[in-house]
C-alpha cells in the first residue's frame, strides 16, 4: 500500500505531511510524558523487528499465496499507540530511503494511510476497547482481525482518495475503490490472523508485555483453531452467503410497501425535496442497492455485503465512542456537583 | 539469493556508496535533502499532459549521475518496486481519456496515453533523485540534517536505532527462515501452525536484545541526547549547489524550455 511520489501532487502531499506531523507531535509529547528512557532502544529494535518480520512469507492455507505481518497494529499492542506510531514512521522512512518503497514526498500520505490508522484506530480504539476488562485468546484474535481489516480498509480508501485528488488517474472513484477495497479486505484478514498468532504467543509467554490490557479475566474456553474456524465461517456467512439471499428477498419495509401499494418501491416524486435528495444519494452512494453500479452480478452483491458489514462495524464503533464521550462528560459534571 | 539476502546486500551496498569520498558525498546533508525534496515536489507538480517539460527535468538526475559517477544500472533496479504499482494506476488512463491532445504526422495521441507516460516518467525521475540522495549521504548525516531542522531527538534516535538493527534482525530472520526451510523442504512459506511461535520467538529475543542494548547505552553514558560528533561547517559549495539547481529547476518548470529549444531547430 506504499504510495510512490508520482501518485501524489504537492498540495495533497503537503496536506498529508501536515496531518501526519500533527499526529507525530502529539505522539512525541506523550512519549516524553512517559519519561521512560528504556523505551527508546525498545522502539528502535521493534522497528527493525517489524521490518525484518515483514520479509518473511507466511503460507495462507488453501491458497498458493503468502501474507505478511501487520506492523502498526502489532507495534502498538506492545509499545502503546504513541510509541508505536513514532516507530512506524521510522520504519516507513527507512523503507522509503533504502528500498524506494514509498516516496519521500508521499511519506506524509504513507504515514497517515498505514501508521495512523493502524496505531490510533487499530490499537487506541479497537484494541483498547476490547482489552478493557482483561485479555483472553478470543479477544486477542478478535481485536487483531477487526483492527487489521478495518484499518487496512481505511488505509486503502485513503490511497484511493489521495490518488484521485492528486489527479493522476482517469479511473472513476467508484471503480478505483471497488478494485482496492476487496483486495485489502483479504489482505487485512490474513495480516490480522498473523498478527493475532504472534500476539497470542506473547500472551502465553510474557503477558505483561501487552499494552492496554485491563484486569485479568478468566480465560475463555475456546481454542485458537476453533476461534479461527468460527470467525472464518461467520465472515463468509454474513458477508457473502447471507447478502446473496438478502438481495433476492425484499426486506421488511419493502415487503410492507409491496403489500400496501402493490410495488416494492414507492413511485418517486419527480420534483421537490425528494428529487433533490435522490440526486444527491445517487451521486454519493458507493454501492447502490448493495451492488456495484450497473452490475447485477452475484460477485458484486457478495463484495457489497462484506463492505457493508465493515461500514456497519465502523458506525457502531463511532456510536460507542460518542456514547462514551457523552457519558464521561455527564459523570464529570455529576462529580463536580 | 532470497528476498532477505537481497535486502541485506542492498543496505550494505548503499552504505558503502554513501561513505565514499566523492565531491557530492562531501556536500552538506541539509542542502542535498532540501534540493531532493524540492526537485521531487516540482517534478510531480507538472501537468499530466506536459510530456516535453517533464523530460527536460531529467537534467538534474543526469547531471548528478555524471558528477557522482554512480551506477545508473543499480539505480534502475530500484524501479522494480515502484513501476508496477504506478503502472497499475496509470494503465487504464488510455481507456478513460480518449480526447486527442496531440497529433504527430497522421498519428493521433489520446490524452490518456500522454497522462500514463507522464506518470511513469514522474515515477522514474522521483525514484532516481531519491537514490541519488541516499547513495551519496549516510543515514547518520540525514539524521543530523533532520536535527538541524528541529525534528525531535526522540524520533531521530529511533530512526538511527532502527537502521542500525535492521541488518542484525534481517540476518536473524534469514537464519530462522533458512533453518525452517531445511526442516520443511519444498514448502513455500511458513506453515500457519507455527506463525505465532516462529515470529513470537524472534520477537521475544529482540525485546531481550533491546534490554541489553539499553544497558550498554547506559554504560556508554546515554542520556537521551543525540550526539553527532563534530559539527559540519557549511562551505560555499553547500549554498551554491542547491541555489544553482533550485534556479534551474524553477526555470524548467516556468518556461517551456524543450519547446523553445525545439523551435530553434525547426
Amino acid at each position: 500500500m506504499h504510495m510512490a511520489d508520482a501518485l501524489v501532487n504537492p498540495v495533497v502531499a503537503g496536506t498529508m505531511y501536515a496531518a501526519s506531523a500533527g499526529a507525530a507531535g502529539v505522539s512525541i509529547f506523550k512519549v516524553r510524558q512517559e519519561d521512560n528512557q528504556k523505551k527508546i532502544p525498545l522502539m528502535g529494535i521493534m522497528g527493525a523487528f517489524v521490518f525484518a518480520a515483514q520479509m518473511i512469507n507466511f503460507t495462507i492455507p488453501g491458497t498458493g499465496s503468502s501474507g505478511h505481518l501487520c506492523g502498526g497494529m502489532m507495534l502498538s499492542a506492545l509499545l502503546g499507540p504513541w510509541a508505536g506510531f513514532l516507530t512506524m514512521i521510522g520504519v516507513l522512512l527507512i523503507q522509503c530511503l533504502f528500498f524506494a518503497d514509498g516516496g519521500l514526498l508521499a511519506l506524509g500520505c504513507n504515514i497517515w494511510n498505514m501508521a495512523f490508522y493502524g496505531c490510533f484506530v487499530g490499537a487506541l480504539v479497537i484494541w483498547r476497547l476490547i482489552m478493557k476488562n482483561g485479555a483472553s485468546r478470543v479477544k486477542i484474535i478478535l481485536a487483531s482481525v477487526i483492527g487489521c481489516v478495518l484499518t487496512l480498509q481505511m488505509g486503502a480508501f485513503s490511497v484511493t482518495i489521495e490518488t484521485m485528488l492528486s489527479g493522476v488517474t482517469e479511473l472513476p472513484l467508484k471503480t478505483f475503490a471497488a478494485a482496492m477495497q476487496p483486495i485489502h479486505l483479504a489482505i487485512g484478514l490474513v495480516e490480522g490472523l498473523i498478527t493475532a498468532a504472534v500476539l497470542l504467543f506473547v500472551y502465553e509467554a510474557r503477558p505483561e508485555l501487552l499494552w492496554g490490557v485491563g484486569k485479568t479475566q478468566k480465560e475463555a474456553k475456546l481454542s485458537f483453531g476453533w476461534t479461527l474456524g468460527i470467525l472464518g465461517i461467520l465472515t463468509v456467512l454474513v458477508g457473502g452467503v447471507l447478502s446473496l439471499a438478502a438481495s433476492s428477498l425484499p426486506d421488511g419495509l419493502e415487503w410492507a410497501i409491496g403489500r400496501v401499494t402493490g410495488s416494492e418501491e414507492l413511485a418517486a416524486a419527480e420534483t421537490g425535496i425528494y428529487a433533490a435528495a435522490e440526486k444527491v444519494q445517487s451521486t454519493t452512494s458507493f454501492l447502490p442497492d448493495y451492488a456495484f453500479k450497473g452490475s447485477d452480478s452475484a460477485a458484486g452483491t457478495t463484495v457489497s455485503g462484506i463492505v457493508g458489514a465493515l461500514i456497519v462495524v465502523a458506525v457502531m464503533i463511532a456510536a460507542a465512542l460518542l456514547f462514551r464521550f457523552f457519558r464521561g462528560r455527564k459523570r464529570k459534571k455529576a462529580g463536580m456537583q | 539469493m532470497n528476498k532477505i539476502g537481497q535486502a541485506i546486500s542492498e543496505i550494505q551496498s548503499l552504505e558503502t556508496l554513501s561513505k565514499e569520498d566523492r565531491w557530492v558525498n562531501r556536500l552538506h546533508p541539509l542542502s542535498k535533502l532540501f534540493l531532493t525534496v524540492f526537485y521531487i515536489a516540482v517534478t510531480v507538480s507538472f501537468p499530466k499532459y506536459d510530456l516535453s517539460g517533464l523530460l527536460v527535468m531529467a537534467l538534474y538526475p543526469a547531471a548528478v549521475f555524471l558528477v557522482s559517477e554512480l551506477s545508473f544500472k543499480d539505480a534502475l533496479r530500484r524501479l522494480r518496486v515502484v513501476l508496477p504499482l504506478v503502472a497499475a494506476v496509470g494503465i487504464l488512463n488510455p481507456f478513460f481519456d480518449r480526447e486527442v491532445v496531440l497529433t504527430i504526422g497522421s498519428v493521433q495521441v489520446w490524452g490518456g496515453v500522454l497522462s500514463m507516460l507522464t506518470l511513469m516518467i514522474k515515477a522514474v525521475l522521483t525514484v532516481l533523485s531519491g537514490y541519488l540522495l541516499i547513495a551519496t549521504t549516510p543515514i547518520e548525516k540525514i539524521c543530523y540534517a533532520l536535527r538541524i531542522i528541529h525534528i525531535p531527538k526522540v524520533f531521530v534516535v529511533v530512526v538511527l536505532l532502527i537502521y542500525r538493527y535492521v541488518t542484525v534482525l534481517l540476518q536473524e530472520a534469514r537464519r530462522i527462515t533458512q533453518a525452517y526451510a531445511l526442516r520443511a523442504p519444498g514448502q513455500k512459506g511458513v506453515h500457519y501452525k507455527v506463525w505465532g511461535s516462529l515470529l513470537g520467538q524472534m520477537l521475544l529475543r529482540s525485546m531481550d536484545r533491546a534490554n541489553d542494548l539499553y544497558d550498554s547505552m547506559l554504560l556508554r553514558g546515554f542520556d537521551g541526547e543525540f550526539h553527532t560528533g563534530a559539527k559540519e561547517k557549511l562551505k560555499p559549495s553547500d549554498f551554491l549547489w542547491p541555489v544553482l539547481w533550485g534556479a534551474i529547476i524553477i526555470l524548467l518548470r516556468l518556461f517551456p524550455v524543450a519547446e523553445l529549444l525545439g523551435g530553434l531547430f525547426l
